[in-house]
């Protein structure tokens, strides 16, 4: 279990992660989204020890990574944003360089090697030098140097970044694969990326936690109910607006005109549906609909909402 | 440390840089072996190793200077500071693969005394003890290249700045020389020197009154050391001073015939001082 209390690091006047606090269970795929430049990478840093907090501390599996670095560091794995791979040597010599780092024992470094080779498929190229590899190979190798050994708890950070449509799904199989016997923590700031294998999201913007739960839960959280119509009619807009007026509790916004037909954007109260009223309502103004569809507001809207507002609160 | 070691030592053999160091020290030292001790008649390989010593303070930075920015700007130490390891044990792992590729010319440099002793007489102890004060002052080099290499993410301003340190320690004699040996030229260095360390206070503190107070303080000492008794500030700068040169070493033991042992321990202190620094810059690079 990893317990991140009370986070803080400060560059100088800026503020890069403010407050964070938060608990992973074991055996699960935690995906931490938010956009670029929301503190993902340094959290994720300083969960693994490369950087120091400025304030609160983080436990890893009851080991405090101040405290007790050592410890703490042998129970994860850990894949930085940019793979740390020495190009002079091979991805066999560099798991071996790894594994010997990790105090794995001796006897069992052989096995870990090829056991990490076997699952990230890297076997083609373990005796090539790893600056002669493709970014795709480069980040198989710092994958297979994330799990070699098995610790129990694995921090990816951005893992997908450079991989091509066929890797990015063997990708994901293998996190999904993963999560069943260990903690995995990764993150993105692609959302479909996280909701894909991810059991539980923690949406992080501008170094705060904004949200966390299921993709289900996110979901029922910030759009149960809440629908979204989008719809085209044929009319002047003033005569358009003039009828939605007559809603109350209804957001619209015009998003296109031309040719005499108009586009809204309508966003209805929570558990409301008018659309039926509508229809009428344009009828009696001679207004036909061309076009009405419906939407439930998706994760993707939950995560730019509660992205963009903390922007706006700014 | 040991899977440190394998990696470097085997990284910089693999590479360009730990060839061409051996090849520079063993070709040039060669050179001044062949002029003095094969050409002019010198029975000592000593004064080979005195006279070339320029060439270590030069070479030794081409080792060290991607000792740690290298890792920093491709950020390969995130895998070492991430692991279980200490952060003592990767600057000693590195620090002894450092100093195992530098005693291969220095091993070659033994074979030397031999060959002079097949062609004439020669003085073995005065030309072992000789290398083996060389190999230790490398140490120190060694030491010193890696905390400025901790510093920067750049190898080229590490290898530019670690020659000039190590080329001002070569000359760190001669200049000693030319420093004023007066009392009152003493206390006006000493009062700069106590306001500097006032600054420092104040970049370390940010507190502009303990600074102050820490500066003011300093500066009180010194003047009332120097108005007690102002005998005590003559020749106490070039006294001081000349603790810190390393060259001595080799001129005490070769002109004079003196093992300077206090001289020696010197040296290894002043190595440890600098793998201290080291790991310390390596720590407070994670916490800024």
């Amino acid at each position: 279990m990893i317990e991140v209390k009370h986070l803080t690091k400060r560059y100088g006047p800026n503020t890069a992660v403010e407050d964070l606090s938060f608990t992973v269970e074991d055996n699960r795929i935690y995906g931490f989204l938010g956009p670029n430049g929301a503190g993902k990478s340094t959290t994720m840093n300083i969960m693994t020890g490369y950087l120091s907090a400025t304030e609160g501390d983080v436990l890893i599996n009851g080991h405090s990574i101040i405290e007790e670095p050592e410890q703490a560091k042998s129970c994860i794995g850990f894949l930085p944003e940019l793979p740390p791979l020495y190009t002079e040597m091979t991805p066999y010599e560099y798991l071996v360089f790894v594994a010997e780092i990790k105090k794995i024992r001796k006897s069992e470094i052989k096995p870990a090697v090829e056991e990490a080779i076997k699952l990230t498929g890297i076997d083609g190229v373990r005796s090539r030098l790893i600056k002669n590899l493709s970014k795709g190979y480069r980040q198989r190798v710092g994958f297979a140097e994330a799990v070699l050994g098995k610790p129990p708890v694995i921090i990816l950070d951005e893992p997908m970044v450079g991989l091509d449509p066929l890797q990015i799904i063997e990708m994901r199989s293998l996190i999904k694969e993963l999560g069943r016997d260990h903690t995995v923590i990764l993150s993105s700031h692609i959302l479909s990326e996280i909701s894909e294998v991810c059991d539980r999201i923690l949406i992080i913007s501008k170094g705060r936690l904004v949200a966390s739960g299921t993709p289900e839960e996110l979901e029922q959280q910030m759009g149960s109910g809440r629908m979204v119509l989008n719809l085209t009619l044929r009319g002047s807009r003033e005569a358009c607006e003039k009828v939605l007026a007559g809603f109350e509790g209804m957001s619209c916004s015009c998003t296109g005109e031309e040719n005499g037909e108009v586009s809204f954007r309508v966003e209805l109260p929570k558990g409301e549906d008018v659309r039926d009223k509508l229809y009428f309502a344009f009828a009696d103004a001679r207004i036909p609909i061309l076009g009405m569809t419906s939407q439930i507001a998706s994760l993707e809207e939950v995560f730019l909402e509660l992205t963009g507002a903390e922007k706006e609160a700014k | 440390m040991i899977a440190i070691f394998k990696r470097e030592f085997r990284s910089y053999m693999q590479t360009m840089i730990g060839p061409a160091f051996i090849a520079v020290m063993v070709c040039f030292v060669g050179i001044f072996f062949y002029l003095l001790n094969m050409v002019a008649g010198y029975p000592y390989f000593s004064i080979c190793l005195i006279s070339s010593f320029v060439i270590m303070a030069i070479a030794v930075p081409l080792l060290t200077m991607r000792s740690f920015s290298d890792e920093r700007r491709s950020k390969t130490d995130q895998i070492l500071l991430t692991s279980p390891l200490k952060v003592w044990d990767i600057v000693l792992g590195k620090f002894f693969a450092i100093v195992a590729v530098f005693m291969i010319p220095v091993a070659v440099f033994c074979i030397c005394p031999l060959i002079i002793a097949a062609l004439g007489s020669t003085y073995f102890v005065l030309d072992y003890c000789t290398i083996l004060c060389y190999a230790f002052i490398g140490m120190l080099f060694i030491s010193i290249g890696m905390f400025i290499s901790s510093l920067t993410e750049s190898p080229v301003i590490a290898a530019v700045v670690s020659i000039a340190a190590m080329l001002l320690l070569y000359l760190w004699n001669n200049l000693v020389g030319y420093l004023p040996s007066g009392a009152g030229a003493t206390l006006a260095v000493l009062l700069a020197v106590a306001l500097a360390l006032g600054a420092v206070v104040f970049l370390s503190t940010k507190n502009i009154y303990v600074s102050a107070a820490f500066g003011a303080v300093a500066c009180l000492a010194v003047l009332a050391v120097y108005l007690y008794d102002s005998s005590l500030f003559t020749d106490l700068l070039p006294t001081v001073l000349e603790n810190f040169s390393v060259i001595v070493l080799l001129n005490t033991f070769f002109y004079s015939y003196l093992f300077d042992l206090a001289g020696l321990l010197r040296v290894v202190l002043f190595t440890g001082l600098f793998l201290f620094l080291t790991v310390q810059s390596v720590e407070k690079r994670r916490w800024s």
